[in-house]
């Protein structure tokens, strides 16, 4: 449980908060309004933000409680609430093979960290036994294909860049065609980051989309947003605008090893049906696991995962 | 969220009546609403209950203005709390040492330590005329070196030359060496993305900073960060002692609480903030603007400023002269068109204007943007010299060739057309009716006044920003003459470039 345990220890602190607010509750004969108060701080510190916490408050307040309210009984009410509503999410990145390349779009803000978990994600479907291809679209930010060539020899991927500076469109279409000619099973493109509210930004992602559709019509395949895993309540607004300008199919959350909570992932699961496919542990090229809704709440809310035995 | 605070505001005061000042009952319930916009912008919850408390202390008893209604005086007290906790004053940077004065950057991976470096460089070379030195200590995220050169390069700042095989910390020693004897002003650090529980790497950083003795350290946060803004920078403050705040993105439409929660847990001001992907969009910290934005008032300041940067004195002189002599052609159509596009296009502008949000909907949903003023120039610039001065000229065959030479259709060049003479309509109605001397106090006072006003929370009312929203949202094309007459703009486009001269810092 590799996975569990370094996700465990990146959420400790909110699994720390959670528990302590929780801890205070422990022996109350019935749940009174400070006791959901804490709860509620508890999940707002997570990130969840306040339609997501009021939400699972009331949930709380209506369930039948038989006999006094102990710790564990408090949080595994807490844990189903989360469980419920992160598990719908849960979705794997699946390859189709017979799409020769099946291209993956990575998009999202600047710094949420779509150039590491690229180069994770050659390192991952070549682990899986698929051959695999990078492109360097982001042409703006400066040494962003060399750090995309960087990842390219760290995983023995080749990769498509072209100057700096030039048409993102451009060159994802040249690599499409490079993938298509090599019989390339993925091909992942990595794109600059652009804040949601700059239109003209995210009209030129409309139109890379576009020109990748030119050369070949169903791609891209998957159109996946990185979030940063520290990101607070504008993850809304990010996914909503990603979602209207370039047709989201999913989302890999990143940096969940360090103090973040993550927890606005429960507010994104409430408001958009996609799929959670991974999440980011760590920088080395290994970091990216699978995304497990059971798993991700406990570490949450503390207690034991029913499949750490 | 300002709506919307604002309106909840007002349904907790609508009981209020007459009393002549606020009870503990109307404070805390006004509070409750506080908190919530508060944690809406992601301000941390300790960070929030430290300042509810404040606030709360301020707010009972106090006196019910009679000019002022009570929501209004309870937005305003959390405005001022806000801005006092946000740090008062910006301070400046402590460069002003035996040279090389050292700053390091600090922060969490993606947070844009990198690109501030590079964009701190610029600044501190053009505005303080410093001569400075970069040098990547981070070894660890692959190209951040190439980066910091490429950011050095184009710059044009000293730029620690690289070798294989050294440590973090003989790198360190290696570039303040190299920055002392190429008698370099400033030395900027930069380093890996860390994180605030790996104790390996903040061992490391502690260990630069001992050897390097830095004049500045500076937390480089993304104003994005959710809650955990307050764990980081508790962390990174502990292990090197941060002596200032970068707050990066802010060209996001994020409200930004991670601002608060950072200057509150940290004791440090925000010394700069990033506000856009080139490299001289770094700015000085406004506190009052910050708390602006986190309570959504929008940033008005801001618009004043860009508009001020954009407008050059002597283009709004000749437009003052032309519109008293109730001259107002193609030519100068299209000048504006430009300023408003320097300004950060309509995007930009509307970002900075409170209620926002609903409006922006509308605004996309009208295919408003940018693209169509680009359009608009096109069309004006497939006009001859002669047409733009002399409009009346465009018949149809002229039309027809305009719409060719610009792409676009007919249509859309009689829509120009006719915002042009709307436009040049309320142009000549202006310089007729004004003379000199109207028009002076609308170019010079009209919109520092209105700004001001607005600041103080006297903001346009929502019924005004409704209708500036109709106006914008239910024609196709933005009307200029439309934005201008509408509060906040005061005076019209032109009106902004007064401005220029008088409030330029």
């Amino acid at each position: 449980m590799k996975w569990l345990s370094r996700l465990t220890a990146g959420l400790k602190s909110s699994s720390t908060k959670l528990t302590s607010g929780i801890s205070a509750l422990f022996g109350k004969e019935k749940i009174d309004a400070s006791s959901i108060e804490d709860i509620e701080d508890a999940l707002i510190s997570a990130d969840l933000g306040m339609p997501a916490t009021l939400a699972i408050i009331d949930a709380i307040k209506s369930h039948r409680w038989d006999g006094p309210v102990s710790e564990d009984g408090l949080r595994s009410v807490l844990a189903e609430q989360l469980t419920a509503i992160l598990t719908p999410v849960e979705g794997p990145l699946n390859v189709n093979r017979a799409h020769q390349p099946h291209v993956v779009l990575l998009v999202g803000v600047n710094g949420s960290g779509k150039t590491t978990t690229a180069g994770k994600l050659a390192a991952k479907f070549q682990r899986d036994g698929q051959s695999v291809m990078l492109a360097a679209a982001d042409t703006f930010r400066a040494a962003a294909i060399e750090q995309l060539a960087g990842w390219g020899v760290r995983t023995d991927t080749p990769v498509i860049s072209g100057a700096r500076g030039g048409d993102a469109a451009a060159l994802a279409f040249q690599a499409i065609e490079q993938a298509q000619r090599q019989k390339i099973d993925v091909l992942i493109i990595d794109t600059a980051g652009r804040l949601q509210n700059r239109l003209e930004l995210m009209d030129e992602l409309s139109k890379i989309i576009r020109v990748i559709k030119k050369q070949m019509p169903d791609a891209p395949h998957d159109t996946v947003i990185v979030l940063d895993g520290t990101v607070g309540q504008n993850a809304l607004a990010q996914v909503k605008a990603f979602e209207a300008h370039a047709g989201l199919t999913g989302m890999i959350i990143t940096k969940l090893d360090g103090t973040a909570k993550g927890g606005v992932l429960v507010a994104l699961a409430r408001e958009f049906s996609l799929p959670v496919h991974l999440i980011g542990v760590g920088e080395t090229a290994e970091d990216l696991d699978v995304f497990r809704a059971q798993e991700f709440v406990s570490a949450l809310v503390g207690g034991t995962p029913q499949d750490q035995a | 969220m300002f709506d919307s605070l604002k309106d909840r505001l007002q349904s907790v005061f609508s009981g209020l009546g007459k009393r002549g000042a606020l009870s503990e009952g109307d404070v805390d319930a006004a509070l409750r609403e506080v908190r919530l916009a508060l944690l809406e912008a992601d301000v941390a919850l300790p960070v929030v209950r430290q300042f509810m408390e404040r606030i709360r202390e301020k707010a009972v008893g106090a006196a019910v203005l009679k000019a002022v209604r009570p929501d209004q005086q309870v937005i305003k007290l959390v405005h001022d709390g806000l801005t006092e906790v946000l740090g008062g004053d910006a301070e400046p940077l402590r460069i002003d040492v035996t040279p090389p004065a050292v700053i390091l950057m600090a922060g969490l991976q993606g947070s844009g330590k990198t690109t501030t470096a590079g964009k701190l460089a610029l600044r501190l070379q053009t505005r303080q005329k410093k001569k400075v030195m970069l040098a990547s200590l981070d070894l660890v995220r692959p190209a951040a070196r190439e980066q910091l050169r490429a950011l050095g390069e184009q710059v044009d700042a000293g730029i620690l030359p690289e070798s294989d095989n050294e440590t973090v910390v003989q790198l360190a020693k290696r570039a303040l060496q190299a920055a002392s004897l190429q008698a370099y002003d400033v030395l900027i650090l930069d380093t890996a993305g860390r994180l605030s529980i790996d104790d390996a790497l903040m061992g490391e950083l502690a260990e630069i900073k001992a050897l390097t003795n830095p004049d500045e350290v500076l937390l480089v946060a993304d104003s994005l960060t959710g809650q955990d803004a307050v764990t980081t920078a508790k962390a990174f403050h502990d292990a090197v002692g941060v002596t200032g705040i970068v707050l990066t993105r802010l060209d996001g439409d994020a409200r930004g609480g991670a601002a608060l929660s950072m200057s509150q847990v940290t004791g440090c001001s925000i010394k700069l903030v990033g506000t856009g992907e080139k490299l001289d969009a770094l700015e000085e910290f406004d506190p009052e603007r910050m708390a602006g934005r986190i309570l959504d008032m929008g940033d008005v300041v801001a618009l004043v400023e860009k508009a001020a940067e954009a407008i050059e004195e002597e283009e709004a002189m000749r437009m003052a002269q032309r519109m008293a002599a109730g001259k107002f052609d193609m030519n100068d159509f299209l000048s504006q068109l430009r300023q408003l596009q320097k300004m950060g296009g309509l995007g930009g502008l509307l970002g900075m204007l409170p209620g926002i949000g609903k409006m922006k909907k509308q605004i996309s949903a009208a295919g408003i943007d940018d693209s169509m003023m680009k359009r608009q120039e096109a069309i004006i610039l497939s006009m001859s010299k002669k047409e733009r001065v002399q409009v009346g000229l465009l018949n149809a065959s002229r039309r027809k060739r305009i719409a060719a030479g610009s792409g676009t259709t007919v249509q859309d060049v009689n829509r120009v057309v006719k915002q042009y003479q709307d436009m040049a309509k309320m142009m000549k109605k202006m310089g007729s009716k004004a003379g000199s001397a109207g028009l002076k106090a609308l170019m010079g006072g009209g919109m520092p006044g209105n700004m001001g006003g607005m600041m103080s929370g006297n903001a346009p009312s929502a019924a005004d920003m409704a209708k500036l929203s109709q106006k914008m949202g239910g024609g196709s094309m933005p009307s200029l003459p439309g934005l201008g007459s509408k509060p906040p703009f005061g005076g019209g486009l032109p009106g902004l470039g007064g401005v220029g001269g008088k409030k330029k810092k």
